[in-house]
């Protein structure tokens, strides 16, 4: 059955109205707080150990981003990766379920709208307000880097820098989407919030360390063999690995903000053959390298958010 | 629009799984007129409503509302029908007037349309004082209204009102239901559904009785009472004298007499008996008043879930 109309109707007026509501909510303000605490921090104390080796290294601000300076024990990357699903999560978690409690759907939804306009709109703007968030990080810690180094950074470097933020968006979206589907699932934003954030422990925490070693040992094998390691089970650990955002993540800000990077899998003594150990790759052959984690990323939004889609398209609509 | 039927249904079913919620419903509903929707609570009068607006899909059947299907054309459809939902819902931060404008918007209204419809309709409602006010400051009377305000806004054909008055104080619902009666009056047809009978009756010019997911009745109130009190006619009689309960009762063509007060008689007859009333009391008896009683609507819904109760 065909309905009259576009879909996508209302869907700008959703998006502004969404859009200014999260930025003027106090939950901006304190998110924006924290990106501003986390960036002067870090890069304050990065940029105090930098100083003293300019010179060692092509890549300063590279540096700045991987480096955990003293006596902070994470680096930029860590502390983005670990803020930012929170951020997204804190976005998302009651996109849908507040509407319900409100009582405002079928007022909303009453108005020649369709609910893709609306489910889109709100996500759109949740995404904006996220990149929002992370684009003045990514603004702020350059500008302490170059006003504490005294040098800018090299167009390579801004381009790098430009990838990983993308990508930080993108991961970002993966957890917002997550957030997203539990808010239409669950109509307490509690339970949407929690069900998002056990969701984000499991893969932060014990993916790696539990079931992954578990569920490769059951497919592949031991990780050792008579002839020494498994390549079945690096294979198939790898390719589980691969199923959390936070390794997809992970694999690119390693790739594109340490140059040196060759590959992101197990190596072979033939492929380093004739290669130049340390010396980085062009910027462009690291985004090659990098392409299927971000695309990974960003196709895992699209069908956490589609899932999302699909559920809300099928639930009534009685508040 | 001369009496145009504006909503149409026709064999309109919905069913959840193995729960039938409405059956095969048809209901007509013209310009200009007030149709209450009464029943028991899952009687399917809200699925029926949000069928009416496309916002659920039905199993089976048709509807037609504005002279659009709301199926296939429910943009068409919520550009011409406004809805207030039971325990209307308001985002709290914003003010009266960010709240209407943005469903405004959603409706395709131009930022001067907005301003004019807005400041019109809140006069209009009675809450001009407080456009600028954040809805969370507001009283649920006053939420009511401000869901009232946003049909009106919108210049609609149809306005479909979910028991409105449910949580509103008696003042604040004798007030909703003359502004209920203005719509009519607008020339907007209007659905009512309710479970206070007595406003009901009040406003509607015809009733639809739900039960079990059907439309188990529906015409005028005097209809409904005809169908279910007895074919006859109720006669009220306010009369001094002694015996006239037992003098009324025996008279032919008279199937029950009630005591309604201490000089007032309700007699359900086979036919009008006035005459022959008034010619046995008058020699006896002081009698003020004969005449037909309007029949209540509370009464007639009463009766009817008696006898559904009793055949089952």
């Amino acid at each position: 059955m065909r309905r009259s109309g576009s879909p996508f109707i209302g869907t700008g007026i959703v998006l502004a109205k969404e859009a200014a509501d999260q930025l003027s909510g106090i939950r901006m303000v304190v998110i924006e707080a924290l990106v501003f605490l986390i960036a002067l921090v870090l890069a304050w104390f990065s940029t105090a150990t930098i100083r003293e080796s300019i010179g060692q290294s092509p890549f300063l601000f590279l540096r700045l981003l991987t480096m955990a300076p003293d006596p902070i024990p994470f680096s930029f990357i860590d502390t983005v990766g670990l803020v930012t699903p929170v951020i997204a999560i804190a976005l998302g978690f009651d996109a849908i379920n507040a509407e319900f409690n409100q009582r405002t759907l079928s007022r909303i939804l009453a108005q020649p709208i369709y609910r893709d306009a609306l489910l889109l709109g709100k996500f759109l703007a949740r995404l904006l307000a996220l990149a929002i968030a992370l684009l003045s990080l990514w603004l702020l810690v350059l500008g302490v880097g170059f006003l504490r180094l005294g040098l800018p950074p090299s167009g390579e470097e801004l381009v790098r820098m430009l990838g990983f933020l993308v990508a930080t968006i993108a991961y970002g979206g993966v957890w917002l989407a997550v957030a997203f589907l539990f808010s239409i699932l669950f109509r307490a934003p509690a339970t949407a919030a929690l069900a998002a954030l056990g969701l984000w422990l499991v893969f932060s925490f014990f993916w790696s360390l539990v079931i992954k070693p578990l569920a490769a040992t059951l497919i592949a094998g031991p990780p050792e063999d008579i002839f020494g390691p498994n390549l079945a089970y690096i294979q198939t650990s790898q390719a589980l690995d691969r199923i959390s955002p936070n390794t997809l993540y992970a694999e690119i800000a390693l790739a594109l903000l340490q140059p040196a990077t060759r590959t992101l899998g197990p190596v072979f003594i033939s492929q380093l053959r004739g290669a130049l150990l340390g010396a980085p790759l062009p910027a462009s052959q690291s985004f090659i390298l990098v392409w299927p984690q971000l695309t990974g990323l960003i196709a895992a939004m699209i069908l956490i958010f589609a899932a999302g889609y699909v559920v809300f398209q099928r639930q009534e609509i009685r508040a | 629009m001369a009496d145009e039927v504006v909503i149409r249904a026709a064999g309109l079913t919905k069913r959840y799984a193995a729960t039938l919620a409405v059956d095969h419903i048809d209901l007509e509903v013209h310009s200009s007129e007030i149709v209450g929707i009464l029943g028991p609570n899952g009687s399917g009068k809200t699925t029926t409503i949000l069928m009416l607006l496309g916002l659920t899909e039905p199993t089976e059947g048709r509807a037609e509302v504005a002279g659009f299907d709301p199926l296939r054309e429910p943009l068409e459809v919520k550009r011409r029908v406004g809805y207030l939902p039971d325990s209307v819902g308001f985002y709290d931060g914003l003010s009266a007037h960010d709240n209407l404008a943005y469903t405004a918007r959603l409706a395709g209204m131009s930022r001067r349309e907005i301003d004019e419809r807005f400041t019109e309709a809140l006069a209009r409602v009675g809450l001009s004082e407080v456009g600028r006010e954040r809805v969370g400051t507001f009283s649920r009377g006053m939420r009511q209204r401000l869901g009232l305000a946003e049909i009106l806004m919108k210049h609609p054909s149809i306005a479909i009102l979910d028991e409105p008055t449910a949580t509103l104080d008696p003042h604040s619902t004798q007030e909703f239901l003359g502004m209920i009666r203005a719509l009519k009056n607008d020339g907007t047809a209007v659905l009512l559904s309710s479970h206070h009978l007595d406003q009901v009756q009040t406003v509607c010019d015809r009733v639809a009785l739900f039960n079990q997911g059907r439309i188990a009745l529906s015409g005028s109130v005097t209809d409904l009472a005809r169908q279910v009190l007895g074919g006859g006619h109720v006669i009220d009689i306010e009369v001094r004298g002694v015996g006239v309960r037992d003098r009324l009762a025996g008279m032919s063509g008279v199937v029950r007499v009630q005591v309604m007060g201490p000089q007032l008689y309700r007699v359900d007859c086979e036919r009008d008996l006035r005459p022959e009333i008034a010619r046995l009391l008058a020699p006896s008896s002081e009698l003020t008043g004969i005449r037909f009683a309007e029949p209540s609507l509370n009464e007639v819904y009463s009766r009817y879930f008696d006898e559904v109760r009793h055949a089952a």
